[in-house]
């Protein structure tokens, strides 16, 4: 699995590392790794309704928190289970900007199962790196 | 788990970290808890408490409750009072869920009369008072309604049917914290909060029915003071916070915080969880001014949640809940800043007080308890493990030791993770029926992961709050119905 949940770095709430070639690979799984801590089987989230997901941000690091802010946002706003397939992060001025084509659908507790709701995404640890091997995130969630 | 070899033992459940022990400490830590606690405590615990000794303006310890497990920034269980002339604020020493807090709320009926119809009562709170990811509330509010609840707290729900005088006098604060601003929250955090009142969110999130059994009145005065009458007296206890909305309030400041700190302000931290800013700047007043409304939109919820509580029993029993008893003891909150006065050094002075993971225990004759209470102490609502039991108890006059603050739970020992490992929910719900206890879940899998073996033992928490003095217990309550997040 292109991310791994780590067990022992934050006893009450959840923590993971995802990996991918590619820094937008990387959007893509960090997004499915926040959304399958609330959901069990991500199969189960139907592309019914679409958003779009902007952020803005001086850093990578920034830019990834802003975006797996979204995730949250929509799950509470709009009771929605989002899945990227897409991500495209353009450089300007110094600034990255994000842009992401999210899918999902209501949540229902009859079709999807549901685990612990997030409620934040922390700065505990926090780290996104560009190694040889490919690109990596740490992120710690607060439940 | 190591325990620092710096750590010196004060009392039986008092022990300090000296200012030595890391570069930077400004005051000693002081962790309480008894040997066995404390040596259990994760290291987090101990660097986090001597990272928050670090911060400006922070006043005779940094300290760390019986319950207290690492958190971000603040430990889990961590009180700090600041100067609010020479000190910060910080987010990290709140928590995520502004106001997470406990109610506690008493009926005249005994075990007895409640068992035939336990299910019914359960599967009914369960239908109406919604939890789990995602899930809204039913009093349907527009955005610009939101903001007067946020501002107002449990005065809102007073005007608006969902409460009776009498609650509001009996929650901290009485429900609403003077000085809440809505223009200082993003619209975000009202566009995540504004359908959530009268949820209860998930985590460790639940509401419970138990049970005063006779054997586990430890106090019966106090027990009569607070409305614990008879023995095998059943009573609602639950446990939830200000949901989305204060989540968001706390993530946004967190970056204001961080952006002004360093560059502004020239405060240097351990930990960028622990971003902060002079109490008396514009961002923190801002944030003192944003949480104040997450304060306040989590009273509103717990209170909307009692009159749903009210509802169903009445449904449930047939009878008005004037008849059923149903009567708030009290509403103590977890995650906050207060200005508060206290006396430091033998003179009486105004502090900013950071509980996360604490409850305030204030002591016999003090303000800020209701009149009825005073010549006993704050009851204090410390809420365990859904297969345990949980815990009334009063604050007492040698509490001013932690500016009168105590443990707010049993504090975990075992992560999300391995207890999903170790426990089946689907066995939990049989094993715990079996024991008296039904429970209805919004997750199984969530469940397991608050299974009892997850949490430190409740009893020894409480007893290590009593033996460092900081507050005695009064009545051991013991569930028979949960309905969990």
């Amino acid at each position: 699995m292109p991310y791994t949940y780590l067990e022992e770095i934050a006893i009450a709430d959840a923590a993971f590392e995802a990996r991918a070639d590619t820094r937008e690979g990387l959007f893509v799984e960090a997004g499915d790794a926040l959304v399958n801590v609330m959901v069990e089987d991500l199969k189960s989230v139907r592309p019914l309704v679409r958003r779009s997901f902007h952020a803005q941000a001086e850093d990578l690091e920034r830019l990834l928190f802003e975006y797996l802010q979204q995730f949250i946002f929509f799950k509470d706003a709009e009771q929605l289970l989002l899945r990227v397939s897409k991500v495209a992060i353009t450089e300007e001025s110094g600034m990255l900007e994000l842009t992401a084509e999210a899918a999902g659908e209501k949540i229902d507790p009859k079709r999807h199962d549901l685990n612990a709701d997030v409620k934040a995404v922390t700065l505990h640890r926090f780290r996104v790196r560009h190694e040889p091997g490919g690109w990596t995130a740490v992120v710690v969630l607060d439940i | 788990m190591a325990v620092p070899r710096e750590l010196r033992q004060i009392s039986d459940a008092v022990w300090e970290l000296p200012v030595s022990w890391k570069p930077g400490m400004r005051v000693p830590a002081r962790l309480y808890g008894t040997r066995d606690l404390v040596e259990h405590f994760d290291d987090g615990v101990f660097e986090q408490a001597a990272n928050v000794a670090t911060l400006p303006g922070i006043q005779k310890y940094s300290f760390c409750m019986p319950d207290g497990h690492w958190g971000y920034g603040f430990p889990i269980g961590g009180v700090a009072a600041f100067d609010p002339d020479e000190g910060v604020i910080s987010p990290g020493g709140i928590g995520f869920d502004i106001n997470c807090g406990m109610r506690l709320v008493a009926t005249n009926l005994t075990c007895g009369e409640v068992e035939p119809h336990l299910h019914r009562l359960v599967d009914r709170l369960f239908e109406r008072i919604p939890s789990g990811v995602g899930s809204t509330g039913f009093v349907r509010l527009d955005e610009d309604e939101f903001l007067d609840v946020v501002e107002q707290g449990s005065r809102w729900c007073l005007r608006n049917g969902y409460a009776l005088p009498e609650d509001l006098e009996l929650t901290e604060e009485q429900g609403c914290m003077e000085g809440a601003d809505a223009a200082k929250v993003s619209h975000k955090a009202v566009q995540r909060g504004h359908n959530q009142i009268g949820t209860l969110g998930s985590g460790n999130h639940y509401l419970e029915i138990q049970v005063a059994r006779k054997e586990n009145i430890f106090n019966p005065g106090l027990a009569r003071a607070f409305g614990i009458t008879m023995p095998d007296q059943v009573v609602v206890m639950y446990h939830c916070g200000s949901r989305g909305f204060g989540h968001q309030v706390a993530t946004d400041y967190l970056h204001v915080l961080l952006d002004v700190m360093e560059r502004v302000y020239g405060i240097r931290i351990i930990d960028r969880e622990l971003a902060c800013a002079p109490f008396r700047s514009p961002q923190g007043q801002d944030y003192f001014s944003a949480m104040k409304c997450a304060v306040n939109m989590s009273f509103a919820n717990r209170q909307v949640i009692l009159h749903r509580v009210r509802e169903v029993f009445s449904d449930v029993f047939g009878k008005s809940p004037d008849d059923l008893g149903i009567r708030q003891v009290y509403d103590v909150t977890h995650n906050t800043a207060k200005l508060e006065e206290h006396v430091i050094d033998g003179r009486r002075r105004r502090v900013l007080i950071h509980r996360k993971g604490s409850t305030r225990a204030f002591g016999p004759g003090m303000e800020g308890i209701p009149e009825r209470y005073k010549p006993f102490g704050q009851p204090v609502i410390i809420g365990g493990s859904m297969e345990t039991g949980s815990y009334l108890l009063a604050g007492v006059e040698s509490g001013d030791q932690t500016f009168y603050s105590t443990a707010h739970g049993s504090g975990r020992v075992m992560s999300r993770h391995s207890a999903r490992k170790k426990y089946q929910g689907k066995n939990l719900v049989r094993e715990m029926q079996f024991r008296g206890i039904y429970v209805r879940t919004a997750s199984l899998r969530g469940l397991a992961e608050e299974a009892g073996g997850a949490y430190k033992d409740i009893d020894a928490v409480a007893r290590a709050s009593e033996l460092a003095g900081i507050s005695t217990p009064v009545v051991r309550l013991t569930p028979i119905g949960n309905i969990k997040g």
